[in-house]
């Protein structure tokens, strides 16, 4: 584009004064255009001026806006401007762009305090947001037990088809990058706790701190985290997306209910699927230990699993294992509950997707630390 | 194979209307004229060149002078409707933001919308309205060529009647050449100068009095059928008769 072809120039014609205009007043050349006319600022009220377009070679929308713009404001500030010598070509459009012409812009003075305002503004926005994500978290709660108690009264209505597709998808299909992240954080472990325990010699109660730590705390949470990652994030994307598609509105219309539709399937499959994860994250946690303690130690496999039947007491499995479903309906709910709030916009799914994951995780690890507290009460 | 052997030549400054029965390609045509699906054979040209054989930078100038539309506007529903139509001035042209939101708001009261519709997102706004606000986009360079695909579907008479005459006006203004895919049979008459049918596989066009008289039986049932009576005004009750 020729950018620097668009101009014109301002002449004194006895008692008026006339713009000619040149070139190809395109929008190309609207930046020049515009800051060269702002210099008409100066004119002085009462003066005559005549816009001559008789050189203008091409003009656009822009172009004739400018030129309709400069008139406008001219005009305000009390000079007799007129437009003339107008191409029958450009006709139509500068009658075009008048009629639509958008009003002048209002222009406010930024004030001093502006950006402290603005960043009380959305620290205040933030908190009732955050507040009002809370409780609406607490109401789809409420919902789902609500929607939760009415489907078991007539378990018929469970969709069993549903839930079983729920299960291989959070569970079988994350077989294997469970397993391969519980081996090797067994192995870490096993390699970590044998360095430090060797110095005490007591390299035996590495097969201890594996078996209480992995079974109580790191395995259950490894694989809530992993499923939240995986399945909490797939749960938000899919509703979402459902949501902007207008599906489960839909669905509402067609007298289903999203929440038995939709949530419960997940909600179920995911309590259900997360306790197999995690005993299964134990097992093979337990052995990349035991092949490490093997290695690095020397503690044959018959020896470590005798040291770990003395290390375990009557409650160890069980207290990671009971969090399980905790975790899961955590995560289900969290993930649900971030896909039905989709907005009609594909940017609020991805941000909604991100929310529900973080959100999930910090409520897992939340929840972990009360059932320590708990667990130390009860004294197991 | 959808198409085979088309041949069409669309001229400057006249509309063009595209027909067709559901799943004859007419939306397949438009995106491979635009470059979003490749032909198997045969070339495309606009402005004279061959647009499979452009170079990447000489591609984007000719995108450059085309506008699109899309079905139901294809707005970016993470952006205003003004950031949306300031979207291509912003990447093309190196303006300075106060004059780039006020050409925004020119280009949205071209295409009749009121100024509160700019801060608004596309889902904040009606059918029609986002169909205005995605022709404000196709128009946003001003383009001298605009690609409309059904633009007046699914609005209401008073709505599409409004969008043939701004085309209409557009067009005269501007000295647009338009390509529009369209089923609506009043716009056809309104607004366009020659209409292409796709048939068999290929493409029948001609202006409207000609397409009146072809014998084809598609063609008949598309213009002669009760609705296309209705639109072309020949009295619907005493035809049946």
């Amino acid at each position: 584009m020729h950018a620097d072809e668009a101009g014109f120039d301002l002449q004194a014609e006895g008692d008026a004064l006339v713009l000619r205009a040149a070139g190809r007043w395109l929008v190309a050349a609207a930046e020049g255009l515009d800051r060269q006319l702002r210099q008409l600022d100066a004119v002085a009220a009462g003066t005559r001026l005549r816009i001559d377009l008789a050189r203008v070679d091409r003009l656009d929308t822009v172009g004739a806006w400018l030129v309709l713009r400069t008139r406008r404001d001219l005009e305000a500030r009390g000079v007799v401007a007129a437009i003339e010598n107008v191409a029958a070509d450009f006709a139509p459009l500068l009658e075009q762009v008048a009629r639509s012409e958008p009003p002048a812009p209002e222009q406010r003075e930024a004030g001093p305090f502006d950006a402290v305002l603005a960043a009380l503004a959305r620290l205040g926005e933030n908190t009732v947001d955050a507040v009002l994500e809370a409780r609406g978290l607490v109401g789809f709660f409420g919902i789902v037990v609500v929607t939760l108690s009415r489907t078991l009264r007539r378990p018929a209505r469970l969709r069993t088809v549903s839930l079983v597709t729920q299960m291989e998808r959070t569970g079988v299909s994350a077989l294997p990058i469970l397993g391969l992240l519980s081996f090797l954080i067994g192995v870490v472990l096993a390699y970590q706790g044998a360095d430090q325990l060797r110095r005490f010699g007591a390299e035996i109660f590495t097969v201890n701190l594996l078996g209480v730590g992995i079974l109580r705390e790191l395995g259950v949470l490894l694989t809530a985290i992993i499923v939240a990652g995986r399945s909490g994030s797939a749960f938000t994307a899919e509703i979402g997306a459902m949501e902007v598609n207008e599906e489960v509105d839909a669905m509402r219309t067609l007298g289903l209910d999203p929440i038995e539709v939709l949530v419960l399937p997940r909600l179920f499959g995911l309590v259900l699927t997360l306790p197999l994860l995690a005993v299964y994250a134990d097992f093979m946690a337990l052995f990349g230990g035991m092949l490490m303690s093997w290695a690095v130690l020397g503690i044959a496999p018959p020896l470590f699993l005798r040291q770990l039947h003395t290390a375990l007491g009557e409650w160890t499995f069980w207290v990671g294992i009971l969090k399980a479903p905790f975790f899961a309906a955590t995560i289900a709910l969290v993930g649900c509950h971030a896909g039905l709030m989709v907005s009609r916009n594909a940017e609020s799914v991805g941000r909604l997707t991100t929310l529900s994951v973080v959100r999930s995780i910090f409520l897992v690890i939340i929840i972990d630390a009360a059932f320590s507290i708990l667990y130390a009460q009860l004294g197991i | 194979m959808l198409h085979d052997r088309l041949d069409l030549d669309l001229w400057r400054g006249e509309v063009l209307g595209v027909v067709g029965g559901s799943g004859s390609g007419k939306s397949v045509l438009l995106r491979t004229i635009v470059g979003l699906m490749e032909p198997e054979a045969g070339s495309v040209e606009i402005f004279g060149e061959d647009i499979r054989a452009l170079g990447d930078e000489r591609l984007r100038e000719i995108e450059a002078g085309w506008g699109v539309l899309f079905q139901d506007g294809a707005l970016f529903s993470s952006l205003t409707a003004a950031q949306n139509v300031a979207l291509p001035l912003r990447e093309q042209l190196a303006l300075e933001p106060p004059l780039l939101d006020e050409i925004a708001m020119l280009k949205l009261a071209l295409v009749g919308l009121p100024g509160d519709t700019a801060p608004k997102y596309p889902a904040e706004l009606s059918g029609g309205m986002r169909r205005r606000a995605g022709l404000a986009r196709a128009l946003a360079l001003d383009p001298r060529l605009l690609f409309l695909d059904e633009p007046t579907a699914g609005l209401d008479p008073i709505a599409a009647g409004a969008f043939d005459t701004l085309i209409r006006d557009l067009r005269l203004s501007l000295g647009l050449t338009v390509f529009m895919v369209t089923h609506d049979l009043d716009s056809l008459i309104a607004i366009c100068d020659r209409i292409a049918v796709l048939v068999d596989k290929r493409l029948i066009i001609g202006t409207m009095t000609e397409l009146l008289h072809n014998p084809h039986p598609w063609i008949q049932a598309y213009f002669r059928g009760p609705r296309g009576r209705a639109a072309l005004g020949e009295g619907g009750g005493q035809a049946v008769g």
